[in-house]
């Protein structure tokens, strides 16, 4: 099988993300980056797959020359090798769909996992767009249904289960109040939600193997695709900040404010 | 005239989810803005039992698409289903609350139109042809104003923050269209309901959430998640440990909750879990470290054990009754 994951780079989750007066956008001094998580969670989904039925796990990333190291830390957990698609400034779903669908004729991939959502813009789309361009089908929010504490998960058993005849991928999908179980013919478009696996650390040899695996260059205009953004960011701001209110002694004190002051009991 | 159309959501049983209702009252909003027209739709195997009661809601039509195999929800076919109505009213706005579904749904539609996207949006300012969106990023840190400029629009809403349309709005008029229908490369296999008799998260009055505090003991919670007719919720850490429910996760990638009353026990407080309750009016945060960052945005808090706070707390609400 050969498996597409896409890796964004963003922001740590843990950093703070302060808005810069002017509105133009995020104060970038002192901001630490990596892997969109959700993106680490689909290499790790495409190292058990190619583990179990053989194959490759190729990973691409759309941004700068910084996105390398993403693709790096992809390749020290044990992608197979990298796709950098060289290009600075912004983009949007529309442009990512667009240059991804031109990745996905060249590599011809089995299956393609993304991110259900980037944790930056947090947008959750670009899966979507790229199964309708290509025409295949989708299962959004992959889970599954064994815990993260569970023996199929110590075991690094794939959540996606590919079908006897390889033609087929069975995915648990979280949706509203439940569990939804869809089946897609392959190739097909996956992407992960927060369950589907804990992913591995990169190994002390995994991170020096990954130094000499290959990345390779592409361009939109190699791919030829016209990136404009039809998305204009006009203006950040900060969210209206919550009040920090009162500790109270003990539970009648409680009862009492939400009772007569916040009148919500 | 700007046509603003708002795509209706059916439960697996059938009914309406009430978030459409705040869609409905969302595309109210823009329609106005934009000064045009609201028209609804709603597609599947058999929608025109609860299309009539989409029709008092202020909208110029409602659209039902019926076709058999349109019976499971797939983005793959109702995507194309949609795609051709968008297409025969010449809508330029196309949204649908943000639930699962719609999170699922419109960015193909959205591809299928060509169209730009916002997700979650919480507000529309400007007007006229310049209508722009407000949406959060960064797990809320950053309130973005968008501008889409591809000619037709699409949007997801976050229910919570628009406020659900009344009925009683005159009565729209119900027209039937034939959706195109597409061979799927997905099949759909099954649906494994959470059931609870608890009120739905996203709609409940009060919200009772656990988080790694209660090491996977819910009892204390859910008891006084009943005694208060409350929908129970919980942190990233809880769900991941499969104490409860993945549909139970309140945040940044979870659910987004704004109830009257937010009980938080045992959850520090991390800008992921509060991307998803900073909205609800009145906060409670039960947590045994002084300095757990859920107390800054607490309305009330209490620095104590949950499991002495719980059982008391619940004793004293039933003294109100
Ligand atoms: C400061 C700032 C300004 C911006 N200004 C603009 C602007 O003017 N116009 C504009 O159109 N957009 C702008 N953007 C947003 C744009 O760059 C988004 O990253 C893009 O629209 C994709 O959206 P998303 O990451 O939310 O996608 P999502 O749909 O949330 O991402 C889902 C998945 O898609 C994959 N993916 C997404 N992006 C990449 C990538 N680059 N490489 C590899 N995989 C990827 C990942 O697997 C990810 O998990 C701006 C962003 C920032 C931070
Ligand atoms: C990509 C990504 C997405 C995420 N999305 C979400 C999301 O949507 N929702 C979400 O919630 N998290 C999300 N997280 C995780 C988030 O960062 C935190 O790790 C998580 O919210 C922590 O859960 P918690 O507060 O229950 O646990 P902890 O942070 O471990 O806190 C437990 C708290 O319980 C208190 N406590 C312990 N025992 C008791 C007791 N007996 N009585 C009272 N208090 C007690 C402790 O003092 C502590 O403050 C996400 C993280 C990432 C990276």
């Amino acid at each position: 099988m050969k498996i597409l994951v896409t890796a964004k780079r963003v922001e740590d989750p843990e950093s703070k993300i302060k808005v810069k007066p002017d509105g133009s956008g995020i104060v970038q001094e002192g901001l630490k980056y990596k892997i969109n998580p959700f993106d680490e969670i689909g290499v790790e989904e495409g190292l058990r797959l190619v583990a179990k039925h053989q194959g490759e796990v190729v990973v691409v990333s759309i941004g700068g020359k910084e996105v390398q190291e993403q693709l790096r830390h992809a390749l020290a957990m044990g992608a197979h090798r990298a796709v950098w698609v060289n290009h600075t400034g912004p983009l949007d779903q529309l442009g990512i769909a667009g240059l991804l669908q031109k990745v996905v004729e060249k590599e011809k991939p089995d299956m393609v996992i993304l991110g259900k959502q980037s944790i930056d813009d947090d947008q959750n789309q670009v899966g979507q767009y790229l199964a309708e361009f290509l025409g295949w089908g989708q299962a959004t929010f992959a889970s599954k249904v064994e815990s993260l504490e569970s023996e199929q998960e110590k075991n690094k058993v794939p959540a996606l289960v590919v079908g006897a005849d390889g033609k087929t991928v069975r995915v648990v999908r979280e949706v509203d109040n439940g569990l939804a179980t869809l089946e897609c013919q392959l190739p097909a478009i996956v992407t992960t939600d927060l369950r589907l696996n804990q992913p591995r650390y990169a190994s002390l040899p995994g991170i020096m193997k990954a130094k000499s695996k290959p990345i390779e260059e592409l361009t939109p205009a190699k791919l030829g695709v016209d990136v404009t953004p039809a998305i204009q960011v006009l203006k950040m701001s900060a969210p209206p900040a919550r009040k920090a209110g009162i500790k109270v002694a003990d539970v009648p004190a409680l009862v009492e404010k939400l009772h007569n002051e916040a009148k919500v009991v | 005239m700007p046509i603003v159309l708002i795509i209706a959501e059916q439960q697996p049983d059938g009914h309406l989810r009430k978030a459409t209702f705040n869609a409905i009252g969302a595309g109210k909003q823009l329609a106005d803005k934009a000064g045009g027209e609201l028209h609804v739709a709603l597609v599947g195997k058999d929608p025109g039992k609860v299309a009539d009661e989409l029709k008092g809601y202020g909208a110029k039509a409602v659209h039902v698409g019926a076709a058999p195999e349109l019976e499971h929800y797939l983005a793959e076919t109702y995507a194309p289903a949609l795609a051709t109505l968008a297409q025969e009213l010449k809508a330029d706005y196309v949204g649908m609350a943000s639930t699962a579904q719609g999170k699922d749904l419109m960015p193909r539609l959205a591809a299928r139109l060509r169209a730009a996207m916002a997700t979650d949006v919480m507000a529309f300012n400007g007007g006229g042809a310049d209508v722009t969106f407000s949406r959060p990023m960064w797990a809320g840190n950053v309130f973005a104003e968008v501008k889409l400029t591809t000619p037709v629009k699409v949007f997801t809403l976050r229910a919570t923050e628009f406020t659900a349309a009344q009925g009683g709005q005159g009565a729209a008029e119900v027209k039937t269209f034939t959706p195109k229908v597409e061979a799927s490369k997905t099949k759909f296999v099954d649906f494994k309901e959470v059931k609870s008799a608890r009120p739905e998260l996203t709609e409940a009055r009060v919200v009772v959430s656990g988080g790694r505090g209660t090491k996977g003991d819910f009892k204390e919670i859910e008891a006084l998640a009943d005694e208060l007719g409350a929908a129970v919720g919980a942190s990233r850490a809880v769900c991941d440990a499969g104490w409860v429910p993945n549909d139970l996760q309140v945040g940044q990638t979870g659910k987004v909750v704004a109830p009257a009353l937010y009980i938080a026990a045992g959850i520090s407080g991390a800008i992921q879990h509060l991307a998803g309750m900073k909205s609800s009016k009145t906060i409670v945060a039960i947590n045994k470290d002084p300095e757990a960052p859920i107390f800054q945005v607490a309305d009330y808090g209490i620095v104590a054990d949950l499991f002495k706070v719980l059982p008391e707390l619940r004793a004293e609400l039933g003294k109100l009754k």
